[in-house]
């Protein structure tokens, strides 16, 4: 037995001295030639080949860096060497996805502070836009780098694929083996995918700086990619767009900050016909039924959150239960796409050390993900979605030698990787040991004689000096080759410690130690006995019971935050009894009358009702609406509502990043609030295109927007778009004079590329910036308008007559009362404010009369918020409009009711309470105008999203939900387990004029 | 004659709007007594007297009552106020009127002078009685105000004044009243506000507060000091702080921020009161313990956190006034203030007590910013400072003011943008 062990060191040095398996050396040799056949066998071991067939005491034979076969009955060539593995598991080698393992790190050029960078400063034959590298090939950079390589062998990757972790599109990856050659023996496969994301990494181009721009950006580049291989090539030749038509037939890996862009990406996949492997945030779970309507495979990341350090209750009081709650509930992640049935590979990326990953895959285990899928997850879907699964991810024949030797099962805590064979080359971790030293010895030191506990797993046991039967004292030691050596310290006290040294054999360990004195005295050891089973097991248990613990979840709400459902609201029947009711209509306002909603619809209004099935609400004392629209929102958005980098991004949608986890959206449901559109900023004359959307709480982005809704785009006048708050700016326009002239420019740029489209101009690159100005020109889009001062609103009704357009809604309009006139010629409604002013020089002569003035004269008038605080209380707002202008109270609530329906062109289906309108209702305390009226219920399609008397009963389970939360972190700090210190993110709230470069946090 | 009368009814729509155009003329002081009759009387001190009688001369109020009063007012000016309310004119504590007109335009803002400790800094020098935006604020009930500087750790010394003045001598109600000083915030923030980063505990916390604790001994031991070698600005502007004619204001929305400073002001004799005040509702054991005066600000404001009550902001001020707290409403900013009588109205709506919040409006106020021996209830003796409102004032879709005096001075409630509505719908009128 030792002499086998002995032998099997020696092999594997001598192993790990040469040079190459491979035959054929293309690099001259300093020296002899020294060629081998790599010929081994591995016997008695158990084997997974793939990840699900196991084969027990089998033997796997390789050569020159392939297998040769695999099986119970394979037979040995005299000239292999056998390496006997008896009790240890061969597992593929793990296979990482994503890294950016010997690449240089891409260097962002200085910026050029606040000026706009408007082209690419990358010199050369490239794209416009510098975010974009289709070109990038990691292969060409790629060096070996050992002391990084290393670190992944450590935790069983045997390959990996590596691309620059930078830029919008980031070029091809390439496949490498993890081995200690040269780069050329290392470089499996050249180009294995391309990568994109929503980051702009070192560009210091300025567009895009929203994540809309970087959306726009992608689409606008798959369609000049079409049209450059189509026509564009024979017009000019573009590096990137060859490469990015070259990629194309490769894997598509698209790297996201959180599942929300799991979705906007795959909607732009669907567009092109491209389904994308997502590199996932490991909050996948969070929306786990449409991440599986994708149909994606994912590259999942395993860093679960520590608990955060919340001994103090007021930063505590800072972290939101989200946070909490995805401490809690992130290493459930991989179980719930495993259940889900989505195909998925584990990356290491993201961990602090990579050596936690099998602890977390480990904990993955536990809270329900199968070995199986989590060995799958390590090699069989990586190898697949790389493309490489004839070299790598199982061990049939012919496949790479690339597989691992573990102590025990792989997923068990106690499990070791002992060796990492890389292409038929052996990596030692640690030595095969095959001593058990546990059991309980007598251990003298001198004259003291102690009770030695050996135990824990064979390959890394515990030792502990037994002083009593409650008190056991940790003994350091290291053990290599049979030297030991040991140091304790009983008594805890300052320059106490015993340090032993000596060897470790069959007769017992002995040697010489020194005293906490510096005396030196012989110890040895005897063994008294082995160790009981129950011994061994006590420690089991108590982490058994603390898994228990640890395993009682909450459950997940959608959206996922404080206010979300855990179960989502259905449409009910419902009859509101006896209430007053303002229609809205001819009818005006109605008493002591009822109004039956079903089926999402209004369905019935009149007195006495039969109730039917109907649940029934008493609305005795109450009023009910049509649900507030708010025609200017800039809640619920993601990184960014303003595109600035130019004058004119008509290519961007807020609909592309609708966010449908803001808390605001149910703040403003308590307003009374049913529908918003959220607008674009307005920092250029040009803006990007809205979303309007219902304020359906928990539902998912797409599923929020109003179905039947026509399209909109943000245009602005002013102060924003001159950019009058930077003193150096160097974008057109500065100047009033300047933004005619960008609408001019712009729509006849838009009249001649659409006259040259119906002539059928085959060569045409589709331009998506000037086919939305088109949808303008054909009325199939409407314009809401960022104005305040009347020359520049008549200018643009000029253009707009001119150019033969019409300017659906003037927003703001702080001077709509000295045009009114004018604007009910043109046909432009005007939204404003109720009472802002003096906030900015072209607000001087703003006044809360205007929505009242501009009504009088006809207008189309309504009162938006503009704000997520005065969202919710856009009732009041529009009560000023009777106290400051004199408008008839009904008329007033039409402000922010049927007339921004109307704006919006969505007045046949909301804004009013109508036989066969949408169920957008909202209940109410009192008088709709009055300060003390409070929204008791608001339903959008009969469901009931918000209701005052649920949010008490939300409110709690928050508290509830939040103290579980903190008492579990704190015991897990208690229990030692790593926390990080409280820090989170605040939340951005939008108004028009923010303009910061989103693209990059 | 009809032709006259339209004449004349146009002479007087165009010297309307050219008054009107300009600024507000400030009023003369009261020439004769005036009664105001049937009008619903909030006092300010809670009491509600229907069908009221009030009466004053010579700015001060002479008589309160109801129809039952025994007295001749046969020399008064006569007000038919019946159907309408009448309430003490509106405090808006901690403002910004006066020293910012247009909050873009750098050249218009004078409410943040350079310097970390500036106790020395006054408002009332830059305060600016010819404000266009002050009209606005005065047409919706606010007849007083706290001008108050901003930024820094102290940020300078306020003053109140009454809305109607010539110049800011005349405007002056008490001088130099309070020193304001912004708590080191438990967390630092990084990012700004367009582009917010993370929130995290201060580290420096305890440094900041110590900068403090330090300021204020040397101030005190300055104070006392018999034989100063050197002469001090900030600490000169200290004093008052330790001989009680001043304030600390101390700016803060944490509750164990609010905690420290009144500890901190006790210790040093000092009388404070705090602004913000947030998280006042969680506290509100110690705040009534020490006797702590509370200046909310911002009803209409976001809650500060995801996960808490969406209509904190607007319960904590019931939830003050059921603690025995006292409190008065403030707002941020200039332009903003007309809106301070709908937040007390919002709070309405969550509980607060009617005649509670009108306190809090009217004498609380008064009393928190120490003036409440002259001004902010309708009582004998006090300054006649009140409006008329056609409805109740709480509320826009009923808030009209009719009438507003400030010491017995009917001033003018027009201003700038209801001259420019008449104006524009003349324009639409005339075109028709």
């Amino acid at each position: 037995m030792q002499k086998k062990f002995y032998a099997l060191i020696y092999f594997l040095g001598f192993a790990l001295l040469s040079t190459t398996l491979l035959a054929q050396e293309t690099f001259p040799r300093n020296g002899v030639y020294d060629q081998r056949d790599g010929l081994y066998a591995f016997t008695n071991a158990t084997i997974y080949q793939t990840y699900q067939d196991k084969i027990e005491k089998a033997t796997l034979l390789i050569r020159d860096g392939k297998v040769v076969s695999v099986g119970k009955s394979v037979s040995i060539p005299k000239e292999a060497v056998i390496i006997d593995l008896s009790g240890k598991f061969i597992y593929p080698s793990f296979i990482e996805a994503y890294t950016e393992l010997g690449l240089p790190k891409a260097e962002k050029k200085k910026s050029a502070g606040f000026r706009e960078n408007m082209v690419s400063t990358k010199d050369g034959a490239y794209l416009w836009n510098e975010a974009l590298r289709p070109e990038f090939r990691a292969y060409e950079l790629f060096k070996s780098d050992s002391k990084a390589f290393e670190t992944y062998r450590k935790v069983g990757f045997g390959s990996f694929m590596s691309h620059r972790i930078d830029g919008i599109s980031r070029g091809t990856g390439m496949v490498g083996l993890l081995g200690d050659e040269r780069a050329h023996l290392l470089l499996l496969k050249k180009e294995a995918a391309h990568v994109l994301s929503f980051k702009k990494g070192s560009s210091v181009q300025t567009y895009p700086t929203s994540l809309m721009g970087g959306i726009a950006l992608l689409r606008q580049t798959y369609y000049d990619a079409k049209w450059y291989k189509d026509h564009g090539h024979k017009m000019e030749t573009n590096l990137s767009l060859d490469a990015w038509n070259r990629v194309q037939s490769m894997p598509q890996i698209f790297d996201v900050r959180d599942q929300l862009e799991v979705f906007r990406a795959a909607k732009i996949g669907k567009e092109f016909g491209i389904k994308y492997i997502f590199k996932g945030n490991g909050d996948e779970y969070k929306r786990i039924d449409d991440i599986k309507a994708t149909g994606s495979a994912f590259l999942i990341p395993v860093n679960f959150p520590d608990a955060y350090d919340v001994e103090d209750p007021y930063a505590a009081a800072l972290i939101s239960l989200s946070d909490m709650k995805h401490w809690e509930l992130a290493p459930t992640n991989p179980a719930k796409l495993e259940a889900a049935g989505i195909e998925f590979a584990f990356t290491s990326d993201g961990l602090k050390k990579k050596s936690e990953l099998l602890g977390k895959i480990r904990k993955a285990i536990k809270y329900g993900l199968s070995e199986k899928t989590a060995l799958k997850a390590l090699t069989h879907t990586p190898a697949k979605l790389l493309g490489i699964a004839d070299h790598v991810g199982s061990l049939t024949t012919g496949k790479l030698a690339n597989f691992i030797v573990c102590s025990a099962p792989i997923f068990d805590e106690k499990s070791t990787i002992l060796h990492n064979w890389v292409r038929g080359k052996a990596h030692v971790l640690k030595a095969l040991q095959e001593k058990d030293l546990r059991g309980v010895y007598r251990l003298t030191v001198g004259k003291n004689q102690y009770t030695l506990n050996v135990k824990g797993s064979m390959e890394k046991p515990t030792m502990m000096i037994e002083l009593n039967d409650s008190t056991e004292i940790k003994v350091k030691y290291s053990l290599i080759d049979d030297l030991i050596s040991l140091s304790y310290n009983l008594t805890g006290e300052k320059n106490d410690v015993v340090s032993l040294s000596g060897a470790v054999e069959q007769s017992g360990w002995g040697g010489n130690a020194t005293l906490a004195d510096g005396t030196w005295v012989t110890w040895k050891t005897g063994f008294t006995r082995a160790l009981a089973e129950k011994e061994d097991k006590k420690e089991d248990k108590n982490a058994d019971k603390d898994a228990a613990e640890d395993l009682k979840l909450g459950t997940v709400s959608y959206p996922f935050m404080a206010f979300g459902w855990t179960d989502m609201p259905k449409a009910e029947t419902i009859l509101i009894k006896n209430t007053t009711v303002w229609t809205n209509e001819k009818d005006g306002i109605l008493q002591d009358t009822d109004v039956l909603l079903e089926g999402g619809k209004i369905k019935k209004i009149g007195k006495n009702l039969a109730a039917g099935s109907a649940k029934v609400i008493d609305g005795k004392d109450r009023h009910l609406t049509a649900g507030i629209i708010d025609e200017h929102s800039h809640i619920a958005i993601s990184r960014g509502v303003n595109e600035c980098s130019q004058a004119v991004t008509a290519e961007v949608s807020i609909s592309d990043v609708v966010n449908s986890e803001d808390i605001n959206i149910y703040r403003q449901l308590a307003g009374g609030v049913t529908a918003s559109q959220l607008l674009h900023g307005s920092c250029n004359p040009i803006g990007g295109q809205s979303a309007i959307i219902k304020l359906r709480w928990g539902f998912a982005p797409e599923k929020m927007k109003f179905e039947k809704s026509a399209g909109f785009i943000k245009f602005a006048l002013g102060e924003n778009v001159k950019s009058s708050r930077s003193s150096r700016n160097n974008r057109f326009p500065d100047t009033r004079m300047g933004v005619e002239q960008v609408y001019m420019d712009a729509f006849t740029r838009a009249k001649e590329y659409e006259q040259a489209k119906k002539a059928g101009k085959a060569d045409l690159r589709k331009d998506l910036e000037l086919e939305v100005l088109i949808e303008i020109l054909n009325d199939q889009r409407f314009i809401s308008c960022h104005s305040y001062v009347q020359s520049e609103i008549n200018m643009l009704m000029h253009v707009a007559d001119r150019m033969n357009f019409r300017v659906n809604t003037f927003t703001h309009i702080l001077e709509g009362y000295k045009v009114a006139d004018k604007m009910k010629e043109h046909g432009a409604g005007g939204s404003t404010f109720s009472d802002w002013w003096a906030y900015k020089y072209e607000v001087i002569d703003a006044i809360p009369q205007n929505s009242s003035i501009m009504h009088e004269q006809g207008v189309l008038t309504a009162i938006n918020s503009d704000d997520a605080e005065m969202g919710r209380r856009l009732n009041q707002e529009a009560a000023k409009a009777v106290m400051y202008g004199g408008t008839s109270e009904e008329d007033a609530l039409k402000f922010v009711t049927l007339n921004p329906a109307k704006l919006l062109h969505i007045d046949q289906y909301v804004g009013s309470i109508k036989v066969g309108k949408d169920a957008d209702v909202v209940l109410w305390s009192n008088h709709p105008l009055s300060i003390y009226a409070k929204a008791d219920m608001t339903f959008i399609d009969g469901i009931k999203f918000f209701d005052r008397t649920l949010d008490k009963k939300l409110q709690a389970e928050v508290r509830a939900e939040r103290a579980r939360l903190i008492q579990k972190m704190l015991t897990a700090k208690n229990k030692g387990k790593a926390t990080q210190p409280v820090k989170v993110k605040k939340q951005h709230l939008y108004h028009c004029d923010h303009g910061e470069d989103e693209m990059n946090h | 004659m009809n032709v006259f009368k339209n004449i004349i009814v146009a002479i007087l729509t165009i010297l309307s709007i050219q008054v009107s155009v300009a600024q507000q003329t400030p009023a003369p002081p009261q020439a004769k007594p005036i009664v105001i009759m049937g009008a619903t009387a909030h006092l300010g001190n809670g009491e509600v007297i229907e069908n009221s009688i009030i009466a004053f001369d010579q700015g001060k109020i002479t008589a309160v009552g109801n129809q039952a009063l025994a007295q001749d007012f046969s020399n008064h000016q006569k007000i038919d106020a019946t159907g309408k309310h009448i309430y003490p004119g509106f405090i808006a504590p901690n403002s910004q009127i006066g020293l910012v007109e247009i909050e873009a335009v750098r050249a218009t803002r004078d409410s943040r002078e350079i310097g970390y400790l500036k106790p020395h800094v006054r408002s009332i020098i830059a305060y600016s009685t010819d404000s266009r935006v002050t009209p606005t604020i005065r047409s919706n009930g606010v007849l007083l105000s706290q001008v108050v500087p901003q930024g820094g750790r102290i940020s300078g010394q306020s003053s109140i004044v009454h809305l109607d003045a010539w110049n800011w001598e005349d405007a002056i109600y008490k001088i130099d009243d309070a020193i304001h000083l912004n708590w080191p915030s438990a967390f630092s923030y990084s990012g700004w506000w367009a582009e917010p980063g993370t929130i995290k505990a201060n580290k420096n916390y305890e440094k900041n507060t110590r900068e403090i604790e330090t300021f204020f001994q040397e101030a005190k031991a300055y104070h006392k000091s018999t034989n100063r070698s050197k002469k001090n600005l900030l600490f000169d502007a200290m004093t008052g702080l330790f001989d009680g004619s001043k304030t600390l204001h101390v700016h803060t929305s944490y509750a164990r921020s609010m905690m420290s400073a009144v500890l901190m002001a006790e210790k040093h004799g000092v009388k404070i009161v705090l602004v913000g005040a947030g998280e006042a509702w969680k506290i509100t054991d110690f705040l009534k313990k020490h006797k702590t005066f509370v200046i909310l600000s911002d009803v209409h404001s976001l809650p500060s956190r995801t996960d808490d009550d969406i209509d904190q902001v607007f319960k904590t001020p019931s939830i003050l006034a059921k603690a025995g707290i006292t409190f008065c409403f403030s707002m941020n900013g200039a332009w903003q203030q007309r809106n301070l009588p709908f937040q007390a109205g919002h709070a309405v709506g969550f509980g607060l007590d009617y005649e509670k919040a009108i306190k809090a409006l009217t004498s609380d106020a008064a009393k928190i910013l120490g003036i409440d021996k002259t001004t902010g209830s309708l009582v004998r003796g006090k300054d006649a400072t009140l409006i008329i409102a056609d409805g109740d004032a709480l509320d826009m879709r009923t808030c009209k003011i009719q009438h507003a005096f400030i010491q017995g001075r009917k001033i003018d409630v027009d201003n700038k943008q209801k001259a420019l509505a008449r104006k524009f719908r003349k324009k639409y009128a005339d075109q028709k």
